[in-house]
């Protein structure tokens, strides 16, 4: 889909990219930097808006320099910042920005019609964009980069501003992007924690310098950690502690989910290293008569990647993992955002429901 | 919450059937590029000039001076159809510079609604992430700014020579007076449409587009006018008078229809630029066509993306 080589971009005062080799294929890639580490010059080069200092780039096989219309037909972008006039309607707007694409004007309002419903906008696609709410704005914004059905999409920071259920939904939204609808997408954050769940490849930048590149589940392997968590019930008011003590009396150790978090101390963790646990553990549960909540192996998380990742990625670090665990959540963790367990994709092995 | 999304469907699996039970259907039909947008740009920067595909509100500004303009074209033409007049009480160059009031008022209100709202709105960069390229875009606005402009100057043009035929007036003389009036106008359109989108272009803020569009044609005439009478009433000296037209838009379509349009000047004296300063007011008009276009095209380089 993109191949960068050894792509620079030098402002006068600033090198926004520094001999950049990319190579990146189709699905949902990640594109993670700091502000200021080159993500949106990238786009602005593979857009072919922007020349490179040097190096060479192509996007679906077209080269940049010489084929920026061709490009532009078929890609879409969403910029990161508002771009909706607030006097016309979503469907006016998205309208001519298919004819801008090249629609016809027939398929334009056809493709506007389906792409507003597709990235959920219902009735008020009729109403001026002014009274739209900010996750409505960032749909309408998503649906022209969509609207003339490309073979790729930027999307700057497209969950900038919104609160945690829009993020949600916006992230769903991108991960349908490219299952239902096939298109390739490439997605900047800052905010790691959502790349993790919903792109399949990530890309780190720092500084323009490729930090890593890998697939989300080399980033995010499953490690031997198991957390648990358990219902209260009349006869164990702390089903958590009950479990912890039940567990601590046959040999197991657990750790609390640390941090001082409230709430985290509702799941124990334990080193399951072998199959047997998962009985056991399950055994145990049902012994004390809790509810099992919840049983899921626990992941790397790609913010990792910012605390180790200018060291050799070597044999130790499952080890130090290990006892960083106990470090999730805390302000130091760059996706900002509590690693709230029901985020992590379940383990196939997981047992008990989710909730 | 959503954690049944992402992982649900394996990512890489099942995606093609899927595709047609969510119901997502993919575009295959023509993608007519580049020529086409720029095509789509011009129609709907024209028709929101005049407040067309948008909100009823912005429709009225624009519609009150379309038909402020027309008015007196049509009282003008029941006068001369009812008194049986040998000619029109006016001449068709001479339509737009007595209107002029009205022209800049249009312009003050609709140029910078035209660009600054794209820059205001930050919606520059969705244009320029598609297939046209600056230069589309520049010419998209110029072209529906000066179309716009010849429409509102044009159409009583052409109220006043139909009124003249069926006045049963002069039929080559009134077709005469009017093509040249049709010559002076689309120039005027050009000129202004330019100027003023420059002056919009700067500023993303509407309000200060208004006031500078209106500040640039006011002043300039005023000014010039003034000076004008004040060179005129001391010894008569229409050298001077001459000259000092070349200083703002509308003396300046005065002055090249005074020289190649067969108008009567309405420089003080009635002593409009003979032939030869007249090729230099021509040359002066279109240089500042072409300046304002590459002034536009300069500006657009720092506004996208």
């Amino acid at each position: 889909m993109i191949a960068t080589e050894s792509l620079s971009k030098r402002f006068p005062k600033v090198t926004a990219l520094d001999r950049l080799t990319l190579d990146i294929g189709a699905g949902v890639t990640g594109l993670v930097g700091a502000n200021g580490a080159g993500k949106s010059t990238m786009i602005k080069i593979l857009l072919g808006l922007s020349p490179a200092t040097e190096g060479t780039a192509s996007v679906l096989g077209l080269d940049v320099a010489t084929s920026g219309g061709q490009i532009r037909e078929r890609v879409g972008y969403m910029p990161e910042h508002d771009c909706l006039p607030p006097d016309v309607s979503a469907t006016e707007f998205v309208v001519h920005m298919a004819r801008m694409s090249g629609l016809p004007p027939a398929a334009a309002r056809e493709r506007t019609a389906d792409t507003l419903r597709h990235v959920g906008l219902y009735e008020e696609r009729y109403r001026p964009m002014g009274g739209y709410s900010t996750g409505m704005k960032q749909r309408v914004k998503l649906a022209q980069a969509l609207v003339h059905d490309p073979q790729l999409v930027f999307l700057d920071e497209p969950t900038n501003g919104l609160d945690p259920v829009g993020r949600d939904e916006m992230l769903d939204l991108i991960r349908r992007v490219h299952t239902d609808f096939g298109i390739s997408v490439l997605v900047t954050s800052h905010l790691l924690g959502e790349l993790e769940r919903t792109c399949d490849h990530v890309v780190v930048i720092d500084g323009g310098k490729l930090l890593r590149s890998s697939s989300t589940t080399d980033f995010t392997q499953t490690t031997t950690t198991l957390a648990v968590e358990v219902t209260d019930s009349d006869e164990h008011p702390d089903g958590t502690g009950a479990l912890r003590a039940a567990l601590g009396a046959r040999g197991v150790t657990t750790q609390d989910d640390g941090g001082g978090l409230p709430g985290a101390g509702h799941i124990v963790l334990l080193d399951a290293a072998d199959e047997a646990v998962y009985d056991f553990v399950r055994d145990t549960v049902a012994d004390l008569g809790l509810g099992l909540v919840r049983m899921e192996q626990r992941r790397h998380h790609i913010a990792e990647v910012f605390r180790t990742g200018h060291e050799q990625h070597g044999q130790r670090e499952n080890h130090e993992q290990h006892e960083q665990h106990g470090h999730h959540g805390q302000p130091e963790n760059p996706s900002g955002r509590p690693a709230a367990p029901t985020t992590t994709p379940p383990a196939p092995q997981t047992g008990g429901a989710q909730r | 919450m959503t954690a049944e999304t992402p992982p649900a469907h394996g990512a890489h699996g099942a995606d093609a059937s899927r595709i047609h039970n969510i119901g997502y259907r993919t575009y295959d039909g023509p993608r007519l590029g580049r020529a086409y947008a720029t095509r789509s740009l011009y129609s709907q920067s024209l028709r929101g000039a005049y407040g067309l595909g948008r909100s009823a509100k912005s429709k009225v500004l624009p519609m009150i001076l379309f038909g402020v303009m027309c008015a007196p074209a049509l009282i003008m033409v029941a006068v001369a159809v009812a008194t049986k007049a040998d000619k029109l009480p006016v001449d068709y160059t001479r339509y737009a510079v007595l209107l002029q009031a009205v022209i800049g008022l249009y312009l003050a209100a609709q140029a910078p609604q035209t660009v600054s709202r794209d820059l205001r709105f930050k919606t520059v960069p969705l244009y320029f992430s598609r297939p046209i390229e600056r230069v589309d875009y520049v010419r998209a606005k110029f072209a529906a700014m000066a179309s716009a402009l010849f429409i509102l100057t044009a159409t009583p043009l052409i109220v006043l020579y139909v009124g003249a035929l069926l006045a049963k007036l002069d039929f080559p003389e009134q077709t005469k007076g009017f093509a040249q009036g049709l010559v002076s106008v689309a120039l005027l359109s050009l000129l202004f449409a330019g100027i003023a989108l420059v002056i919009s272009a700067v500023t993303p803020r509407r309000g200060f587009g208004i006031a500078a569009v209106i500040a640039v044609l006011t002043i300039s005439y005023g000014a010039v006018s003034t000076v004008q009478a004040i060179a005129h009433e001391q010894g008569g000296n229409d050298t001077a008078v001459q000259w000092l037209g070349l200083f703002s838009p509308i003396t300046l379509i005065d002055g090249v229809q005074t020289a190649f349009l067969g108008a009567t000047s309405s420089f003080p004296g009635g002593e409009g630029p003979s032939a030869s300063v007249g090729v230099v007011y021509l040359l002066v008009v279109l240089a500042l066509v072409a300046g304002s276009y590459v002034a536009l095209m300069r500006r657009y380089r720092k506004a996208g993306l």
